[in-house]
């Protein structure tokens, strides 16, 4: 396989409304600075993002794929955080049975207040999915 | 085909100094779809409205994107001008390329490819957006006040001075918060019970305000305008209308316990009064402090109780309440001396915190006992005053300042100096910070009694030796080591969040910062409201502040709420879920996964419809639907793969040049 070296991995995040999304407004407010590399779709609540979504953006040229959301017990929909937590876990099963590594699809509890953890979880994930390569699926 | 206007904000730089707006609004005008697109200094601005009206009429419109600042600041504006254009509200959508891209990203090529497929992507969601009208519902005209200190009184007073109701629910046996346990208040040097207590008294009567203390927040329900309230009162097993404050249970009660009104510093009985002016004015008995609620265990107060007031049996009461509005005014604790180990952790008797010499000074004014050191009761000949203790220090406790520790600390340094005249002060500071009104002054005036010495410089440890308490700390102002052997050491220990603020949070959906303090809507602009509709926050709860900026708090929250409520009817987001009944089997995997009860089974038709009222739109239930029957307005899937394909799109030679 053909890899350049200056492989820049395309991420799709999902960002809930209320706690995920607003962390990337805040880390904004602050001008803290991480990779352009993923693109947001906000959706209200993590527990929108369905898992049809998820193999779509792999299907689609994703190189990973993150879901951000409200931390347990915080979801601005009381559970909804938790619908979410149990389709990663499924989801991270089916991606290792199609060969693609579990490692593309990131879930993490980020909540308004954390503008400094959502640049670092932005930072570490296009790291580590750039260390992974890209995704070769076969259309 | 669906005309879509696409507006482009420079955003005097902020957005244009990094992404090529130029380059955006060509590369944008190029998908099929977008009529129009442009950019302009600033769209939120008058000259900006009117560009966007202008160019909807002139190119006919259906649906138009504002490429510019964050949903939350926005979002509005830019629908209520669509109302004003004649565009359905909800064919208007924010791309959001300023916190999510030219703020965060210093390449300009880099952020401004992320800005088109930012665009691009709500370019496709805007293509599906459907026509929607918001849904009105009632408001209860009522507000829910927690946690009665000074931030919620004022607020209470506020609101129900203008005519609406109040409900202030109270943690603690009476109201008044940490400003009733002050002794004098800076740079004024008021007696804080003088002032407090009008206020508390003023809360008790007012018709509009039903005071519920001993009462703590069981669960929250509801959404903005309607919020449903479990409140639970515990037993305080004295009823208030029958006791006389006579004082006898509390005389013959044979257990001591600290008082926590007190700090510690003089003991209570376990049934007892907060304080002399604690209201409600009754008696609580303490249960984790009495030896049984049983005659044959102790039962002292019931017999010289003549109102017969205690009352055994008293059982928990809840009461169930809907409200249109929550402020949350919790305040705050001090940080505990036991996390200072290089200060003693605790284990030295004469290195107390803030609030403790305060009491000290107050029982000395009040009864003329002496500011007397707790070890042995001595009245100390010099005391050390340590600022910033568990502050502006990330390494080893909490990086934030607690705002307030400059100021009280001059003013222990005055209040100490007028009752023990030949008594000799120390301040160890950093940096004084006195930026109040009249606070510098206050300052000033501290710093020039000769009985006072400012030293700068942060102190390493204090330990304890021959009954003194030995302080080492350094003067960074003459370069030398710094060694008091002194009678008291009293610590300004941080201002941290009320405990149990995290749980509270949970049961609000209230955001809370890594300390735990009540994280605002926007740090300039939405200071006391939160980013839950219908929460709002006043004082400590959100970060540390004094009197007058906590007052000034409150009443801004209050004027926020009663903003709120007094509007009959509030509007909400029709974006919710909706049933194909076509498609619908009635299987009920979406009863299963809805936290709202918003999908009820409709046996006739063998579907399960929604309840327009009820529905959050949080989308779980579109998710859980095995036919895909459900969709949720203007975020169905299709608009969603939609997106995806847009962010996702690339040459088809780049896709080769990959693989």
């Amino acid at each position: 396989m053909n890899v350049k070296h200056d492989f820049e991995p395309k991420i799709v995040s999902f960002l809930c409304k209320w706690c995920s999304s607003a962390a990337a407004d805040l880390a904004g407010v602050t001008r803290l600075k991480y990779q352009p590399n993923a693109v947001t779709i906000r959706v209200m609540c993590s527990s929108r993002v369905d898992p049809v979504h998820v193999l779509q953006a792999f299907r689609h040229g994703a190189d990973g794929v993150f879901v951000g959301g409200c931390h347990p017990g915080e979801c601005h929909y009381q559970v909804g955080n938790y619908q979410t937590r149990r389709r990663v876990i499924l989801l991270h099963e089916l991606l290792s049975g199609m060969g693609i590594s579990p490692a593309r699809l990131r879930l993490e509890w980020i909540s308004a207040a954390e503008g400094a953890k959502f640049r670092n979880t932005m930072n570490d994930f296009i790291d580590s999915v750039r260390a992974l390569g890209p995704l070769a699926l076969q259309r | 085909m669906k005309k879509i206007g696409v507006f482009i904000c420079h955003c005097g730089g902020n957005i244009s100094n990094v992404v090529d707006v130029e380059a955006v609004a060509e590369a944008v005008g190029k998908v099929p779809e977008v009529a129009f697109s442009t950019t302009y200094d600033y769209m939120c601005s008058a000259p900006g409205q009117d560009l966007i009206k202008e160019k909807a009429s002139e190119h006919g419109l259906d649906a138009y994107i504002v490429a510019a600042c964050s949903h939350n600041l926005h979002e509005s504006t830019f629908r209520g001008l669509a109302k004003e254009i004649g565009i359905n509200p909800y064919q208007v959508e924010i791309a959001n390329i300023r916190e999510h891209d030219s703020w965060v990203h210093d390449d300009p090529q880099k952020a401004t490819e992320k800005a088109i497929l930012i665009i691009k992507s709500v370019v496709e969601k805007i293509r599906l957006n459907e026509d929607l009208w918001p849904i009105q519902v009632p408001v209860t005209k009522k507000v829910l006040i927690i946690g009665a200190g000074i931030a919620g009184i004022q607020a209470a007073l506020d609101i129900g001075n203008a005519g609406y109701k109040v409900t202030l629910v109270e943690r603690r046996a009476s109201i008044g918060g940490h400003m009733a346990q002050l002794s004098k208040t800076f740079p004024t040097l008021d007696c804080s019970q003088c002032i407090m207590t009008p206020r508390m008294v003023e809360v008790a009567n007012h018709k509009n305000i039903e005071l519920l203390t001993y009462s703590e927040v069981e669960d929250v329900s509801g959404y903005v305008g309607n919020f449903r309230v479990k409140i639970k009162k515990k037993p305080t097993y004295v009823d208030p209308e029958k006791c006389n404050m006579c004082n006898k249970c509390a005389e013959v009660c044979p257990v001591e316990v600290d008082s926590a009104h007190d700090e510690g510093i003089i003991k209570r009985k376990a049934i007892y009064i907060p304080f002399p002016q604690a209201i409600p004015a009754t008696y609580t008995l303490d249960i984790d402090a009495c030896l049984g609620l049983l005659p044959i265990a102790c039962g002292e107060c019931v017999k010289v109780c003549e109102p017969k007031a205690i009352d055994y049996d008293m059982q928990p009461q809840f009461v169930e309440d809907e409200f249109g509005a929550i402020i949350v005014a919790t305040g705050y604790e001090l940080y505990p001396i036991l996390n200072l180990q290089e200060y003693g952790a605790g284990r030295i008797p004469d290195v107390i915190n803030g609030m403790q010499f305060e009491r000290l000074v107050y029982l000395n004014a009040t009864t003329g006992c002496g500011v007397r050191r707790p070890s042995d009761g001595r009245v100390p000949k010099d005391v050390v005053f340590v600022q910033c203790a568990g502050s502006r220090d990330p390494e080893m406790h909490n990086a934030y300042c607690s705002r307030v520790c400059c100021m009280y600390t001059s003013k222990h340094a005055m209040l100490y100096r007028s009752a023990v005249p030949d008594g000799q002060v120390y301040v160890f500071y950093i940096d004084i910070r006195s930026n109040g009104k009249d606070y510098e002054e206050f300052v000033q005036r501290v710093r020039e009694d000769q009985g006072v010495t400012y030293l700068r410089g942060k102190v390493s440890k204090i330990f304890q030796e021959d009954g003194k308490v030995v302080v080492w700390g350094a003067d960074t102002l003459t370069g030398k080591k710094v060694d008091i052997k002194t009678d008291l050491v009293v610590l300004a220990t941080t201002m941290v969040p009320s405990p149990g603020i995290r749980e509270l949070a949970t049961k609000l959906k209230l955001n809370v910062d890594e300390y735990g303090f009540a994280q605002e809507a926007h740090p300039k602009l939405r200071p006391v409201e939160s980013l839950s509709a219908g929460i709002f926050m006043a004082g400590c709860v959100q970060s540390p502040r004094d009197i007058p900026d906590t007052v000034s708090h409150s009443s801004a929250a209050a004027s926020k709420v009663m903003g709120l409520i007094a509007s009959d009817i509030l509007e909400r987001d029709p974006i919710i879920a909706k049933v194909d009944e076509d498609l619908c089997s009635g299987c009920k995997t979406c009863i299963s996964v809805c936290a709202y009860d918003a999908r009820e089974f409709n046996a006739a038709k063998n579907v399960v419809e929604v309840n327009a009222a009820r529905c959050e739109a949080c989308g779980s239930c579109v998710v859980a639907c095995p036919s895909g029957a459900t969709q949720q307005l203007n975020f169905a899937d299709s608009q969603i793969t939609a997106m995806l394909k847009a962010i996702l799109s690339e040459d088809e030679h780049e896709r080769q040049a990959r693989f």
